[in-house]
């Protein structure tokens, strides 16, 4: 009867027991398997990991006092009386400095695009599922932000609330949630046109269940490779406010703020002077190089 | 229903069967390509030892079980699958260039101009957030240059030569809202808009209903005769194939296991799996009672058993199947059958056809 | 295997209301129209408009028609999935409506679909396992019940859980993908199962393979089968009656042996005449319908067939055909003026 029919076609099932089935990874899995081979991404994560350590624990690695200012010993090289890095403008210890400046460029850097990737993202989710008005409500406020380059909006914007650490992180994430609402909302857009998502609707669940267990799963992925390119571009946008005196304030330790005090002394030491711009260029093409290979993993069909 | 019993009779091949003829007079020629896609975690041998030719003109259906290597076959003859991945070794040469030696350059011009392709699922291949006019004017004016205007003047035509109702206002529809049926013709549009000399046509029709089906295929048919546009055409329904095809080779685990002229091959199938996949096609079968289906599935492709891969499934298997892959063997004028029930030799002995 | 039978509901089954004769579904007039952009303003894709038909408890109704004819949206109809403009749907005697009767979501848990595009439809990021244990989860059966049924029904398509569960998509085959799918539709236990093109995109040999679970699924569970389909062997293969659309429209319906052997309706027959040959020294030289498929924007009036048939009349382009009384499982009807005696249609049956 019907029945046999079933039994007489275990489609594979003969052939998966004969041999010892290769293992079966979930998707997530998967994604790190490959990343786990993949030198490049491995060694730029390590330099990402470093450098966040490095700014964690600036405290107890810093060999001199970061604010600790010296008339004679301005500027001096490399290996200048224990300065291993030499010293700045001031006299400063410049290893402590860019450790203590990470801290800060870290922060401008994560905090907002955290914000961007939380307030944006949502919006976009939000955006990209719900019906044409609440789309195009969200969207076009949006684009009026959108429409400026970033880098005049996070001056213009810092520049009219004022300077400091605060403003500036509140000036990149108005910066990045646009820009992080459209990728929400373009990778919800594709996915909800999808049948597995009119498949849930059909066994008859709510719009929440269905953003919840289909739709984000979906959309985190894009969404996460974006925020991980962000997080150079706010170090480096941070970077170009302080350098404008919008950002954060002297004495206080920053890349971007550094590069800018030096650059007067860069006859007089141009090695010195150019290691904030060294430390800016590595923490933002390790990220960059970090979330390519991220990508590249994420892509199944490769 | 063609008989099925296997028997060796020869149909008569007519002058479809004629083996291929030797030289240049080929579009298409491929020898012994193989392709797999080394991963760290395992090797997929997906196409093993292909050889066919084609020429200009001709239409050769590649049949075969899902995953036999249909599309990886094609796809290996643009140069479409990912390069960090993929082993091809063997011999393609289009219009006698030779593909697996072709730089970006070259490659650009062999896939805007000589060569296109109809994919499989037109959602992989059409852009959801961009309107399918957009896109094949992109497509027009991304490898025949022009101005904007004309490139989609030239898109209308095409719809309209594919048979889309209103073809004007399908212009700014975004692929989600065209049903099933208009999507594959929106694609196959895309793909003769840049008039190629070599179509790759990977299960176009599978989509269409009957009555569309009949008329692409038709109209594919006089394209094809028009522009002597050499076809290679992907498909699993053996009705598509007898409408269309010259000859046919029938796919089964990355190897070609029988090949002849459509007539012949359908009528007579020399190969267990073609006999079964002929028994397996729902064709005025009793209501009833359950079909034929050939119990199982293919082999892994990771893991490909010693010896004939179909043994397996095979209701003929014998032991020295399992002990080295079949060779070719030639019993009829034109036809090949990789299978050792097969006689070796030529049955009717002045029927060898040589061939490249 | 003892599994299935246990599983089945037993054949009388407790939400069956109005018993075997009375029908498991009737549309009445149903009308759903797209709106879309064009150059003059906005229009109207008439997608659906005004098919009405009735499935008996326990058939396999049979949908063919062009591509475009609005057979998808048809049954997404069938499941609010799209919101009908007008028209009613009564369920096991009971109208589906928010107000009254029996609600939408109370419909989804006795009906339920398989989508006409495997790789689309079951999402890339999920487990099958999870896939299948949603619909039981939502339905408010726990995490570990929901996973449960989702087992045992992946078993019943033969699939086993223990190799497959964990999979994703990606990691299985076509025909797999879609007995997934299946899996999926048949786990809350409905009534009834839409079959939108389930088996157009498998290869023959799991085509055969998954049209015969179909039919042992349908007698182990007492299934109503609606099956979409554009392959008109495997429609007659699996079909009790067929039901034809032309253009958002029914156009002829009746026992699939009728269909098949006297086809009524023009459409109808052209379309069995496109059907490929399977004889190479017999290919089809002209299309049995050539023309362009009239837009459903703007369709012709009268009869939607007339620009293309090559019977048309006056009174084609002057009256639209109605599909004519039918009265049970039997009768084969057609929308077409030829059929009616006194329609003024020179070839109209008793004129001859
Ligand atoms: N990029 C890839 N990486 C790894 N394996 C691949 C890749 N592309 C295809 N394969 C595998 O190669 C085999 C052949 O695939 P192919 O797409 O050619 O099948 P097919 O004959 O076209 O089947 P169908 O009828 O389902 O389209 C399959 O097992 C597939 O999983
Ligand atoms: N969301 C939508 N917006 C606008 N038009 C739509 C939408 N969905 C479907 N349509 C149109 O409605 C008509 C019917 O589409 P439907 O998908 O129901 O056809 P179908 O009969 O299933 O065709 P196929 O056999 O090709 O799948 C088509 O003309 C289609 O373009
Ligand atoms: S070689 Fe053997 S197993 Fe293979 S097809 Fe022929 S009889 Fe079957
Ligand atoms: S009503 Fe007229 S046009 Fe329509 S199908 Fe019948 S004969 Fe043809
Ligand atoms: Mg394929
Ligand atoms: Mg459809």
């Amino acid at each position: 009867m019907s029945q046999t029919a079933v039994l007489s076609h275990p489609v594979t099932e003969a052939d998966e027991q004969a041999a010892p089935a290769l293992k079966v990874r979930g998707y997530w899995a998967s994604v790190g398997y490959r990343l786990r081979y993949d030198p490049v991404t491995m060694f730029f994560g390590l330099v990402v990991l470093l450098i966040i350590l490095a700014a964690i624990f600036a405290p107890l690695l810093a060999p001199f006092d970061p604010y600790k200012e010296s008339v004679i010993g301005r500027l001096k090289p490399f290996g200048w009386k224990n300065h291993l890095l030499g010293t700045d403008e001031l006299g400063r210890d410049l290893l402590s400095r860019l450790l203590y400046g990470g801290r800060v460029s870290l922060l401008m850097g994560v905090v907002p695009v955290c914000v961007a990737t939380v307030v944006g993202g949502s919006l976009g989710i939000v955006g990209g599922f719900a019906g044409k008005r609440v789309n195009t409500a969200i969207m076009r406020t949006m684009d009026v932000f959108y429409a400026f380059p970033s880098v005049l909006l996070a001056v213009a914007i810092s520049g009219a609330m004022g300077g400091g650490i605060g403003n500036g992180m509140i000036a990149l994430s108005m910066v990045f949630t646009p820009a992080m609402c459209r990728v929400a909302e373009t990778a919800t857009a594709q996915v909800k046109n999808l049948d597995f998502v009119e498949a849930a609707r059909a066994t008859g669940a709510g719009t929440l269940t269905i953003l919840r267990y289909h739709v984000l799963g979906n959309v985190l992925g894009p969404v996460f490779i974006y925020a991980s390119t962000l997080v150079s571009v706010g170090i480096l946008l941070a970077s170009g406010l302080s350098f404008l005196g919008l950002g954060v304030r002297p004495p206080t330790a920053d890349w971007g703020l550094m590069l800018s005090t030096l650059r007067q002394s860069i006859y007089v030491n141009p090695l010195i002077c150019a290691l904030p711009g060294a430390a800016i260029f590595i923490t933002s093409i390790s990220f960059n190089l970090v979330s390519d290979g991220i990508r590249a993993a994420m892509d199944v069909r490769m | 229903m063609p008989e099925m019993d296997g028997g060796l009779q020869s149909t008569g091949s007519s002058a479809t069967g004629s083996g291929l003829a030797a030289g240049s007079s080929n579009l298409v020629e491929v020898e012994d390509l193989s392709v797999r896609f080394v991963t760290r975690e395992a090797t997929v041998h997906a196409v093993n030892g292909v050889s066919f030719a084609v020429r200009p003109g001709e239409v050769l259906c590649i049949l075969g079980e899902s995953g036999s290597g249909k599309s990886v076959t094609l796809r290996a003859l643009m140069q479409l699958l990912p390069p960090r991945r993929t082993r091809i070794t063997g011999r393609i040469r289009v219009d006698g260039q030779d593909v697996l030696s072709l730089d970006r350059a070259g490659l650009r011009r062999l896939r805007g101009g000589l060569v296109s392709m109809i994919f499989q699922e037109p959602m992989t291949a059409l852009d959801p957030v961009y309107t399918i006019g957009k896109q094949i004017t992109e497509t027009i004016v991304r490898h025949r240059g022009g101005s904007q205007a004309s490139a989609r003047a030239r898109a209308l035509d095409l719809l309209e030569l594919v048979k889309i109702p209103s073809a004007a206002q399908r212009l700014d529809n975004y692929p989600h809202e065209l049903s099933g049926g208009l999507r594959q013709r929106a694609m196959i549009a895309m793909a003769l808009s840049c008039g190629p000399r070599l179509l790759l046509a990977d299960e176009p029709t599978t989509a269409l209903d009957a009555t569309v089906q009949i008329q692409v295929l038709i109209l594919l048919r006089k394209l094809q005769k028009e522009l002597g546009m050499g076809t290679i055409f992907v498909t699993h329904d053996l009705g598509v194939a007898s409408e269309i095809a010259d000859r046919i080779a029938v796919m089964y685990a990355g190897r070609i296991v029988e090949e002849g002229p459509v007539a012949d091959v359908l009528a007579n199938p020399l190969h267990p799996y073609t006999q079964g996949l002929l028994a397996s096609t729902v064709h005025g079968q009793p209501r009833d009672q359950d079909i034929n289906a050939i119990p199982g599935s293919p082999p892994d492709l990771r893991r490909l058993p010693t010896g004939c891969a179909f043994a397996p499934r095979c209701v003929q298997v014998m032991a020295e199947c399992r002990a080295g892959v079949p060779e070719e063997r030639r019993p009829l004028a034109g036809r090949m059958a990789r299978c050792i029930r097969v006689p070796a030799g030529a049955v009717l002995a002045d029927a060898v056809a040589d061939r490249v | 295997m003892n599994m299935i039978s246990s599983a089945a509901p037993p054949l009388d089954d407790p939400r069956d209301r109005g018993g075997p004769a009375q029908p498991l579904l009737i549309a009445r007039e149903l009308r759903k129209h797209f709106k879309v952009k064009s150059d003059s303003g906005t229009a109207f894709v008439r997608a659906v408009d005004g098919v009405s038909f009735t499935l008996f408890k326990g058939e396999t109704l049979g949908i063919v028609g062009e591509s475009g004819c609005g057979k998808s949206t048809l049954a997404r109809l069938l499941l609010h999935l799209v919101r009908p403009d007008s028209g009613e749907l009564v369920f096991d005697g009971e109208t589906v409506a928010e107000m009254r009767g029996i609600t939408v979501n109370a419909l989804r848990r006795q009906v339920q679909m398989v989508f006409q595009d495997s790789y689309s439809s079951l999402n890339p990021r999920m487990p099958v396992q999870d896939t299948v244990a949603f619909g039981p989860f939502v339905h408010g059966k726990s995490k570990a019940e929901s996973k449960a049924v989702a087992r045992s029904m992946l078993l019943q398509v033969g699939l086993n859980p223990d190799l497959f569960g964990s999979r994703y998509p990606h990691e299985l085959s076509g025909g797999q993908k879609q007995r997934v799918n299946i899996a999926r539709a048949l786990a809350i236990e409905p009534r009834m199962v839409i079959l939108d093109e389930a088996v157009s995109a498998l290869d023959k040999s799991v085509e055969a393979q998954v049209l015969n679970l179909l039919r042992a699924l349908k007698a182990d569970f007492n299934l109503t089968y609606l099956f979409i389909s554009h392959d008109l062997n495997v429609v007659q293969y699996i079909s009790d009656r067929v039901l034809v659309m032309y253009l958002g429209a029914v156009v002829e319906l009746g026992p699939v042996d009728e269909i098949f052997s006297h086809p009524l309706h023009p459409y109808t027959r052209a379309l069995l005449g496109s059907r490929p040959s399977m004889n190479p020294k017999q290919r089809i030289e002209e299309p049995p319908i050539t023309g362009d498929p009239p837009s459903p924007i703007d369709p012709p009036s009268g009869c939607r067939f007339r620009t293309r048939c090559p019977f048309a009349e006056p009174v084609c382009e002057a009256r639209i055909p109605e599909l004519g009384a039918w009265t049970d499982r039997e009768s084969h009807v057609a929308a077409c003026h030829m059929q009616v005696a006194d329609s003024g249609h020179s070839r109209a049956v008793g004129n001859a």
